[in-house]
């Protein structure tokens, strides 16, 4: 191969970042292998339990949607495709007719349906089908018993996590206007319920609240938002929605995210210190689950310290993952591949994160795999594409997919977040062939 | 437009994939948006392969859209070509690149890179995953085949002699069912019938290897839903005889060894009157006696569902009550078979249709893809797969074909061990009175002592509140049924699991039919007579 080392070209400028915070990043362009933001509706149809999601596109989604799960549960899903196919196309259907027949159709068959997407997808946007007229067209035809909006999750304008934001994005508008003296807390991003019912009980020691969840389990809780809503991000990928809940009066608490047991503490002070909690009554709200929490990842860190990680980009958790990995669990992070950046949203992060960390925005996967097998990693957090491939090669992966499908967030969960990182490292060590 | 719930084929590019990552020295470079890349994973985890398929994507996003995507898609060209230095270039489009219009094999030819370049057009908006795959194969054959092509109307030279007859064998792909085992299989016994192999495509081929195409005599389609056009066009052209007998089940694999020794020349009785497979005896034994007649379902593709009607009807001597596909291409085909089971044809790639059809016929097996495999489950019916889609379980460690001799084996073993499961839970259902087999029971295999039971089984509940089905479909249950009478609910508790819902839901139509308020032990046995006519 003719190209020059691609790890020493990167070398003197990673070498001179001394605190991320300062913002050295690299970027690069190339292949991506990541998924489109449609990917989202695998967690978001299961967590909002009345909502449809109706994606807009081609066989190819459709066949992303039952691939990209890992297992296909062939029930019958709140989530399809409508397929637009060469009439379409040729103009021979009026692709707004044919969307209100199958939306029609479709709710018909599923009453239960309280809330319906619709979900643009990269054809959809590349014909200029307005998903946003047609969504309003529907709703008034539909509602109230059935909402009908529209968001993209598009590969040309979404990167996996990204649909999540765009659907939360399209959800702001919808909340009811709150009063300006009605001081609450909002958390934003999905969650796993069981974290959130941990985190409620948390906030109500601490005397915080109330506090209100976006997305609700159901269309009709959608919380309301107003000038006394404080937000705390629970995701380090929701850009859009936080300014839409911006230009609602919102304001973003600034925190690290709540990943591992220093990530919560934060993540829940940033909350305790705007509600003016006492520091002892934060400290004994904490103290049983942060023991917890330490005993937990005691375990794993003695298998995972001094072991060396190595993350392609995905879900745009890899720099709180990272930060993880070395402030509690002893590791080194080589590279932290990430497909965006948001430096606002994640600065509490990066200055936590070792010095000299090496960021890298957006991919080329090619250059990136080069880099990968010359340092070596001990772990390499990737993508199911990846994954076998690199252990094929003897490089130990832990597939990123399962870091946003896995309840990770709060203290109990700091444990569950390191053995996924622990265990592929155990198996290796298990496995005598 | 049209809703998909799920979908029994991919886009046809993922069809290309196919190919490319079948074989040993060609790159696909497809102009695709960020996200496309899912299709890697395909290879990766459900075929478990060890390398990434040799796929480089543009991955453009909606910033290149305004600027150079022709440019980028060159550039993916020109950056493969380099990195992976294969012998041939695959290019095309996905679905969205298709609308863009930048024309890749226009672009890739204009770039004198120094291998062959096949462009694909495979129309997204109207074709699938096989189609791709028997286009991209034909184009390939033809590219590489093609040179060597005499002249529109040479006969074909006769064997010199002292040589064996020679075959190709076409079709086996990757992320085929069973492919990799079936070739193995074949092989040999083509071996056995005296006929020597010359190239195996796509599935472990070169491009070199599609050049000597044109050097065997026939070619034997494994896989006509892939191999159908390009050994159509190589039949013309070559002119070489096409081997179209499947050989699944006994029959089909006899039927195959005739076919081939009939083409070639040879004598093949010796090896057609040996019994080569333990099928036959293993059926004709009294122990298999309680599989006569089993209703069995079977969807899937067209050739995997068609050797499954025969073997399950001649071969098991199950009754087929319903016969599928998803391949509309293939639509006569299936329709010509369900004419001979006398069942109607379902003809559908609607999985909703499927699902329908296999609550209404409430079969005793169904013979169906990974889709069908989750139907059943629901539903509460033994089952086994006979077809792609394929899910990772297709991919077992051990040899397991479905062709041939052993593959006839493997059929019997893996189609009746699913009833053998649902006659031990019925037995277990029988004897669940006894101490022994009471629900707190850990089972006897596991060796731990029997806990005994502290009260008496408790009597099933009472009637209308436990109207819904063992096998539930989806719909409650409408108002006004009749109720079960404690007795009669006893009585049906007592019939397998895997026949119950039914017996439950014609009861329940008889006795509606006739205006009955209650079920009775007595409705339960008019209705089974009623039935059993």
């Amino acid at each position: 191969m003719n190209h020059p080392s691609p790890l020493s070209r990167l070398a003197p400028r990673a070498g001179a970042l001394s605190g991320c915070a300062e913002g050295e990043v690299i970027h690069e362009r190339g292949q991506r292998e990541v998924f489109c933001g449609l990917t989202g509706i695998i967690w978001l149809h299961r967590k909002i339990q009345d909502a449809f999601f109706l994606i807009v596109g081609s066989r190819t989604c459709a066949h992303l949607m039952q691939s990209a799960a890992g297992v296909m549960i062939f029930a019958e899903p709140r989530f399809a495709t409508a397929i637009i196919d060469e009439r379409d196309l040729a103009g021979l259907a009026d692709a707004n007719e044919e969307l209100d027949r199958l939306v029609t159709k479709l709710i018909a068959r599923r009453p239960d349906i309280r809330l319906l997407f619709l979900v643009g997808s990269c054809p959809s946007e590349v014909i200029k089908l307005d998903l946003s007229r047609a969504a309003q067209r529907l709703d008034s035809v539909l509602s109230p018993g059935v909402r009908v909006l529209n968001y993209s999750g598009s590969g040309i304008e979404t990167t996996f996590t990204q649909g999540e934001d765009a659907c939360l994005a399209a959800l702001v508008p919808e909340m009811a206007e709150a009063k300006a003296e009605d001081r609450s807390l909002l958390i934003v991003g999905a969650l796993a319920e069981t974290v959130e019912d941990q985190f409620r009980r948390l906030f109500a020691e601490m005397g915080v609240g109330p506090v209100t969840f976006l997305p609700p389990r159901r269309a009709a809780e959608l919380p309301a938002v107003g000038p006394g809503t404080r937000m705390l991000l629970a995701q380090p990928f929701l850009a859009d929605t936080a300014r839409s809940l911006e230009t609602r009066g919102a304001k973003r608490l600034a925190a690290p995210f709540p990943l591992g047991m220093e990530g919560t503490t934060g993540w829940l002070a940033a909350a305790a210190e705007e509600w003016g909690v006492p520091r002892q009554r934060f400290d004994d709200a904490v103290a049983a689950p942060r023991r917890r929490a330490a005993i937990a990842l005691a375990a794993h860190r003695e298998r995972l310290e001094g072991s060396r990680i190595f993350f392609f980009p995905d879900s745009q958790l890899e720099i709180p993952l990272a930060r993880f990995c070395a402030a509690e669990l002893g590791m080194t992070p080589l590279e932290i591949g990430t497909p965006y950046l948001h430096r606002e949203h994640l600065a509490e992060e990066l200055a936590l994160l070792p010095a000299g960390s090496r960021i890298v925005e957006g991919q080329h996967v090619e250059r990136q795999l080069d880099r990968c097998r010359e340092a070596r990693p001990d772990i390499a957090v990737c993508g199911l594409g990846l994954a076998n491939p690199l252990e094929a090669e003897g490089i130990t992966t832990k597939w990123s997919i399962e870091l946003v499908f896995t309840p990770i967030q709060g203290f109990d969960q700091a444990g569950d977040l390191a053995g996924l990182f622990a265990r592929p490292l155990s198996r290796r060590d298990r496995l005598e062939v | 437009m049209h809703l998909a719930v799920w979908t029994y084929e991919g886009p046809p590019h993922v069809g290309a994939m196919r190919i490319a990552a079948s074989m040993r020295d060609v790159h696909y470079v497809l102009h695709a948006p960020q996200g496309d890349t899912y299709a890697d994973l395909l290879f990766t985890m459900i075929a478990r392969q060890k390398a990434r398929p040799p796929v480089t994507y543009t991955t453009f996003q909606a910033r290149d859209l305004g600027g150079d995507t022709a440019g980028l898609f060159k550039a993916a060209c020109a950056d493969a070509y380099d990195r992976f230095r294969p012998a041939a270039l695959l290019v095309g489009s996905s679905c969205t690149a298709e609308l863009i219009q930048d024309d890749p094999g226009g672009l890739a030819e204009g770039m004198d890179l120094p291998i062959p370049v096949v462009p694909l057009e495979l129309p997204a908006y109207q074709r699938k995953e096989n189609w791709g795959a028997a286009e991209t194969f034909y184009r390939l054959v033809r590219a590489f085949a093609g040179p060597s092509a005499p002249p529109p109307g040479t006969a074909r030279a006769p064997r010199a002699a002292g040589h064996r007859p020679r075959c190709n064998i076409l079709g086996p792909t990757a992320l085929g069912f069973r492919h990799r085992d079936d070739v193995t299989e074949i092989v040999s016994l083509l071996g056995r019938i005296g006929v020597d192999v010359n190239v195996v495509a796509p599935l472990g081929a070169s491009v070199a290897d599609l050049a000597r195409l044109g050097e065997a005599e026939m070619n034997v389609v494994l896989y006509p839903e892939v191999a159908g056009v390009a050994a159509a066009w190589l039949g013309r052209t070559f002119g070489q005889r096409t081997i179209r007998a499947i050989p699944i089940g006994v029959l089909g694999t006899r039927g195959f060894i005739a076919e081939i020794a009939e083409a070639a020349g040879l004598d093949a009785d010796v090896l057609l009157a040996a019994e080569e497979s333990r099928l036959p005896w293993y059926s004709r034994s009294v122990d298999s006696t309680y599989l006569t007649g089993k209703r069995v379902f079977i969807f899937g593709d067209a050739t995997h569902a068609i050797a499954a009607a025969r073997v399950a009807a001649k071969e098991l001597g199950f009754a087929v009550v319903g016969l599928g596909t998803y391949a509309r291409e293939f639509g006569r085909e299936v329709r010509e078979a369900a004419a001979e089971y006398g069942v109607e044809p379902l003809i559908t790639d609607d999985y909703l249709e499927v699902e329908a059809k296999v609550a209404e016929l409430q079969p005793e097996l169904v013979l169906g893809t990974q889709m069908e495999r989750h139907i059943a489950k629901r539903l509460g019916i033994p089952c086994a797969v006979i077809s792609a889609p394929v899910h990772v379980q297709d991919f077992p460690a051990r040899y397991s074909p479905q062709m041939g001799f052993e593959g006839a084996n493997v059929l019997f073993d893996t189609w009746v061990h699913p009833l053998m499961m649902g006659l031990e839970e019925h037995l277990l259902g029988m004897f669940r009175d006894d101490f022994e087999f009471h629900d707190g029971a850990a089972p006897s295999h596991l060796g731990h002592a029997p806990t005994p039971r502290t009260e008496p089984a408790p009597e099933p509940a009472l009637a209308v509140s436990t109207a819904a089905p063992a096998v539930a479909p989806a719909a409650p249950e409408p108002p006004g049924q009749p109720g079960w009478t404690p007795e009669a609910e006893k009585e049906l508790g007592r019939i397998p699991f895997f026949v119950r819902g039914k017996a439950r839901r014609n009861t329940e139509r008889f006795a509606s039919e006739r205006g009955l308020v209650r079920i009775t032990v007595e409705t339960l046995y008019d209705a089974k007579a009623h039935f059993s006519r």
